[in-house]
């Protein structure tokens, strides 16, 4: 039962994986790599309970919070940056007339 | 009784696994990045709050119960701010919404 559920979390965390290297904007690369850390917790919890110890938990729990301000520290860092062709690539629509 | 609650858990933890796989299915096949970023948000927050579910009804009461609480409010709180902080950033660096252009194109035609 636990190995079926860190299976697919791992089919998951492949699927996310392929984004962050496939995703055309750095966006992209940022929304794939929240949801690798989110399945992440979930991975270690559950293989907690399937080596019967569940003492991974705070490990899980720390990982969660790390997660969540790594992500918006870069998203602080990249909102207002001028470097546009590493955030949204040429070839992307892109709204240039809109204000500064 | 206990099977019960071991029926309920496995149907919590196979139901939170489809949902994290369609998740990465639809950030895959989604041809925008607003409706890839719905597709992750959505169903990451819904496959934490099934796998932990079935995690919780496997605990039994003690710490291990506490901490899959936290884990999962701690979760709860942070997935949907990092989503919303993901689509402003987005959004202030001009990356444009894909509309829907066919009625622009037969008013210009």
């Amino acid at each position: 039962m636990f190995a079926v559920a860190a299976g697919a979390i791992l089919v998951a965390i492949g699927l996310a994986l392929i984004h962050a290297f496939r995703g055309p904007t750095l966006y992209d690369r940022i929304l794939a790599v929240n949801m690798f850390g989110t399945k992440t917790v979930l991975l270690i919890a559950v293989l907690g309970f399937l080596g019967g110890r569940p003492d991974f938990l705070d490990i899980a729990l720390v990982y969660a919070l790390i997660n969540f301000i790594s992500v918006v520290a870069v998203l602080r860092f990249f909102e207002y940056s001028r470097f546009r062709f590493i955030t949204v690539p040429p070839g992307i629509p892109r709204n240039d007339t809109a204000d500064e | 009784m206990s099977n019960w609650i071991d029926l309920l858990s496995w149907l919590l933890l196979m139901a939170g696994s489809f949902f994290g796989i369609s998740g990465g299915v639809g950030m895959l096949r989604f041809p925008d990045f607003y409706t890839r970023m719905h597709a992750a948000g959505v169903t990451d927050t819904l496959c934490a709050v099934l796998i932990l579910l079935g995690l919780m009804l496997q605990a039994g009461w003690g710490l291990v119960l506490i901490k899959l609480f936290l884990i999962l409010a701690l979760l709860l709180l942070t997935s949907p701010t990092a989503t919303h902080a993901l689509g402003r950033a987005a959004f202030h660096s001009r990356l444009q919404p894909l509309l829907d252009t066919r009625e622009k194109l037969a008013s210009k035609s």
